[in-house]
């Protein structure tokens, strides 16, 4: 049985993790997880003369990454499944022009990564596709223009705020192949517990995190002890404790594996100026397809959760008065077979 | 807590519950707490050099171009909005502003920064449509508020009079 529950498909096909392409910009290159990105950026604009632009690059960088990576050529993947930020993902539409790929846009804000993740391995599972691109970026300059304040404009910004990855992470899905599996994905339903702060989507984040774990063990009967590793996508350093507090009051025994964000790995956040941690659908993109899946790969890690949580506001939504309405999408996975395909043309 | 050690099938664990005021406490409670004090001393500082920079031009402006006080405001005012924005084309005004808060913000160069940084922010989406059309998108509310604050200002100036030294000093 494929559906578990509502809300969770287990794949009886898992579909393989064939390869992977994370490009980041300079800040991510000054943090702890520097060394596992492909391709590190040392400016923001990257040649572009807009941020725009400049987004757009590093989602072209990392297909064209993961397509080298697969050795792949690129008229053989049936689609792309992806998004980003930009109002009408323009950073994703504009980039997977040159691949001719028959394309899924989808937007779920920074939940997007794990999101795209869950439907191309559910298309590459179920059969109706043979290879599949997941992808999403995010850049902290066009975030800040379409949601904040210019780049330039001097507003302090609170503790509680974070500060948007630049960068982007592509992976490619096939039926067989070698590299880790998708196993089961949950997929998130809108949570909104009223908070109306954009400077404070950690917070706003957290219960759509918990209730996604949660109803994860409950509908595909895993423990958390199951999991090596179970990391949410950019709750950072408010949101992060919150969601661990309240899983421990409502039962959950997380104490058996180990439970980390995305947003607090990417960035030192005692020394790089990032207020919170990080965010971003980059943010959970790079760190679990850069990072990540090279500790699966490496042996490091046997079977990791990533729960991308994302705040799916607008600014004219918050500027009327609205709170933020979060979703959080979680999809496992763990070591491939090593018996289970040959290598990958 | 009592299902510890359950941890497996539907029904072990208490579905999130909370209504939206109790998260909204329970969040309210753990959030890092923005240290005023320390943010009002760093706006004081900060804003009294720039007032103190401005007063040192106007000061230079007195001394070698023989102005008077009054004539000297206004080339102040444009030397420190020049400041603000070349500041603010370097990337330098808004790591000031992280640490200043108002102190940056409040004084002229505040302004001129609000103006520069949506001018150079939208440069790409051309002249007119761009750097026209949102150059004051910031800026804009402050001189919509500070004309009908004037014009309050104007009302009670006029209904009672006070004030009336300015003329004399003035």
């Amino acid at each position: 049985m494929m559906l578990q529950g509502k809300r969770s498909w287990v794949f009886e096909q898992p579909p393989v993790i064939i390869a992977t392409g994370t490009v980041v910009g300079p800040d991510e290159g000054q943090g702890p997880l520097a060394a596992d990105f492909d391709l590190v950026h040392p400016d923001m604009e990257i040649g572009q003369p807009t941020w725009e632009k400049s987004e757009k690059v590093l989602m072209e960088q990392a297909t064209e990454i993961a397509l080298q990576h697969a050795k792949l050529p690129q008229d053989k993947l049936n689609f792309f499944v992806g998004g980003d930020l930009m109002n009408q993902i323009i950073s994703t539409t504009f980039a997977v022009r040159q691949l001719e790929a028959p394309y899924i846009g989808v937007f779920g804000a920074c939940s997007t990564s794990m999101e795209s993740l869950a439907v191309a391995s559910l298309l590459v599972s179920t059969g109706a596709a043979e290879y599949v691109m997941a992808g999403t970026c995010s850049h902290n300059c066009t975030v800040e223009k379409q949601f904040r304040y210019p780049t330039e404009y001097g507003s302090q910004k609170p503790p509680t705020a974070q500060y948007t990855v630049t960068g982007a992470g592509a992976s490619i899905l096939a039926r067989s192949g070698d590299g880790p599996i998708v196993t089961a994905a949950t997929i998130g339903k809108i949570m909104d517990l009223g908070i109306k702060d954009p400077f404070n989507m950690g917070a706003a984040m957290a219960p759509a995190a918990v209730d996604t774990i949660q109803g994860h063990f409950q509908e595909t009967g895993r423990d958390p002890g199951y999991y090596d590793l179970i990391v949410t996508g950019d709750l950072a350093g408010v949101g992060h404790p919150l969601a661990s507090e309240m899983l421990q009051r409502n039962g959950v025994p997380m104490d058996r594996t180990t439970f980390n964000d995305c947003g607090l790995m990417i960035y030192d956040v005692e020394k790089q100026k990032v207020q919170a941690g990080g965010s971003g659908c980059a943010c959970s993109a790079v760190v679990a397809y850069g990072h990540l899946l090279k500790r699966i790969r490496r042996g490091d890690l046997k079977r990791i959760l990533v729960v991308a949580t994302g705040a799916l506001l607008s600014p004219l939504s918050y500027q009327q008065g609205e709170s933020i309405p979060c979703v959080a999408h979680a999809v496992a996975i763990e070591a491939g077979n090593p018996g289970q395909g040959g290598a990958n043309g | 807590m009592a299902v510890k050690g359950a941890g497996r099938g539907p029904g072990a664990y208490k579905p999130v519950s909370m209504s939206s005021k109790e998260y909204q406490a329970f969040a309210k409670a753990r959030e890092p707490s923005r240290s005023i004090w320390t943010n009002c001393l760093k706006a004081f500082l900060v804003g009294g050099i720039i007032c103190t920079i401005g007063q040192g031009v106007t000061q230079f402006f007195i001394t070698v171009f023989n102005m008077s006080s009054r004539d000297a405001g206004n080339p102040t005012v444009a030397v420190m909005i020049l400041l603000a924005v070349i500041l603010t084309s370097m990337g330098v005004y808004d790591k000031i502003a992280q640490w200043a808060g108002a102190g940056s913000a409040v004084p002229v160069t505040g302004f001129a920064n609000s103006m520069c940084s949506a001018a150079i922010e939208h440069r790409a989406e051309g002249l007119v449509l761009g750097v026209g059309a949102n150059m004051f998108k910031l800026a804009g509310s402050v001189i919509v508020f500070g004309v009908v604050a004037a014009f309050v200002v104007g009302i009670v100036y006029w209904l009672f009079g006070i004030g009336a030294w300015h003329d004399v000093t003035g």
